[in-house]
């Protein structure tokens, strides 16, 4: 086993960004993730990769663009406001069929909000951000162990699609520490496999064009549906959750990030007496784990979805039981964080004696 | 065996640094251990508090409601966390800087002048340490030499003579019941 190191969330992000073999990473510093580029400068003056303060959100967003048609792995971290900002820029990524990693630490909104950790850019991350036919593949960590592990798969995830991936946290799991497990060797991005897309020079070889664009009558159209069957193969691929007791369980809790570790601590609070309680936690937002969800509503009646929004993740929970359960939930806009009592509190109203 | 702790006080009173201390004090006992700081808009001389939980298994919120142990360094933060406190639960008090007596009877309560024996070994700001010390001997969660080892973690840029008094301030405390 690997040793253990105590770290912050945002520290273990930016491990995993430089084990993960990237070394291109432009930001514009918001709280609460000014702690990603604050030691991110130190470990990629380290590594010998580029770490730049960009003018602005828009800027990082559109190198990140320039850095992933070369053909390299290349990250920018933000938090809600800035990924607003982006979202031009991962809209005609997206369009170029280009990876990249995007990092968004969310906190509370809309506007400027506040900077408590939140889950309230959910729709934003999973129904697309930007505008156009699109989607990007959205991983969601619950620890400082996979904030380490989280980048790796992500980058895995959209060199095989050749699409845009991002990872949504939140203040909390970037504030809190937890000991790491640094569970991979670091991969040297000169081993990584070269791209047929990249933009290295031309000598020698056909032209390669990346863009976001074609004017060309009916070329586009064809464009979106192909992109379209990239997407189904990736939500029949690629939905990923974890499930706890859900096998007796009368109610299941849905939750993610931040809220799937207070829904755990409820869950545990709620079997200590005697009421049947599962979870099921998303650990892929896009592509959400709606099968799972399928099967699970043929059998259980009651769901509670907790959130730390008002209930974005609510639609697609009910899509996938098909309307056959009743969906519950619990909330904490704004900036605020819901406790396991209140969760249990929740579970009681609905499961009343216990069943 | 899970411990939930809430470390409080004066921003400048090591509040966080007795949490991250603990956590890897636990750590270093192969415990599953997270700590969780206040943060924002903080200020020196504001209040700050963090969480900690200690545990067998693996922790599932890193956020604490009702602490099983509280440590407490200021007045403002005997009012604000004093109620949350779980029933039978453990109250360590600064006794050196907290005039008022706190309430409730359903809970252990033992002040601590912690300010007066930090004072006493030289240097008020150690006074963090005593509290650990207490802690460490009236729960039994945490070994004393585990606590003296990740201090010198914590804070591996001070001196020597730093460190020691850092140890000496931890066994005080852990002599003190």
């Amino acid at each position: 086993m690997a040793e253990k190191r105590l770290m912050y969330g945002n520290h273990a992000l930016v491990e995993g960004i430089i084990y993960a073999g990237c070394r291109f990473f432009a930001g514009y510093p918001i709280t609460p993730q000014n702690e990603v580029p604050e030691y991110m400068s130190i470990r990629m003056n380290e590594v010998g990769g580029v770490f730049l303060q960009t003018e602005s959100e828009i800027a990082a967003i559109n190198m990140l663009f320039g850095a992933g048609a070369a053909g390299v792995r290349a990250t920018t971290s933000s938090s809600s406001p800035g990924i607003s900002l982006m979202q031009e820029g991962i809209s005609y990524i997206a369009g170029a069929d280009i990876p990249v990693l995007v990092i968004n630490i969310v906190r509370g909104g809309p506007g400027l909000g506040n900077i408590a950790p939140a889950q309230s850019d959910y729709y934003q991350a999973t129904k697309g951000g930007g505008h156009g036919d699109y989607f990007t593949i959205t991983l969601a960590p619950n620890s400082a162990q996979e904030l380490f592990e989280f980048p790796k798969l992500a980058f895995e995830l959209a060199e095989k699609y050749r699409n845009p991936a991002l990872i949504l946290a939140d203040g909390l799991l970037g504030q809190m520490m937890e000991p790491v497990e640094f569970t991979f060797e670091p991969i040297d991005p000169g081993k990584l496999p070269e791209k047929d897309y990249a933009l290295t020079g031309c000598r020698g070889r056909p032209r390669r064009v990346v863009r976001s664009y074609d004017l060309r009558p009916g070329k586009l159209e064809e464009l979106n549906w192909k992109r379209y069957k990239k997407y189904q193969e990736i939500i029949k691929n690629e939905q990923r959750y974890e499930t706890f007791n859900d096998k007796d369980a009368g109610l299941i809790i849905i939750a993610y990030g931040t809220c799937a570790r207070v829904a755990s601590a409820a869950m545990k609070m709620a079997r200590d007496k005697n009421l049947k309680v599962g979870l099921l936690r998303p650990i892929t937002l896009w592509p959400f784990p709606k099968d799972k969800v399928a099967q699970l509503s043929e059998r259980i009646k009651d769901f509670l979805v907790v959130e730390m929004n008002c209930g974005q993740m609510i639609d697609d929970v009910r899509m996938a039981t098909q309307f056959r359960s009743r969906i519950h939930f619990l909330g904490r806009p704004g900036g605020g964080v819901p406790t396991p009592p209140e969760v249990l509190k929740k579970i009681e109203e609905i499961m009343g004696g216990g069943r | 065996m899970t411990k939930e702790v809430i470390v409080a006080g004066f921003g400048g009173q090591g509040i966080v640094s007795s949490g991250i201390i603990l956590a890897y004090a636990g750590m270093f006992e192969d415990r599953h251990v997270t700590f969780f700081p206040s943060y924002g808009a903080e200020m020196r001389g504001g209040t700050a508090n963090c969480s900690v939980v200690i545990s067998s298994s693996p922790v599932a919120s890193p956020i604490v409601a009702e602490p099983d142990v509280l440590i407490i360094m200021n007045e403002p933060s005997l009012l604000r966390f004093e109620p949350r406190l779980k029933p039978n639960g453990l109250l360590l008090y600064n006794k050196t800087l907290i005039k008022s007596e706190p309430k409730r009877s359903d809970i252990t309560i033992i002040p601590v002048p912690a300010n007066a024996i930090a004072e006493e070994l030289g240097q008020g700001r150690i006074a963090n340490m005593v509290m650990l010390g207490v802690l460490a001997k009236k729960t039994g969660i945490l070994q004393l030499a585990t606590l003296k080892k990740a201090q010198r973690i914590r804070y591996k840029k001070a001196s020597e003579e730093q460190l020691s008094l850092n140890d000496q301030a931890l066994e005080r405390g852990y002599s003190f019941l």
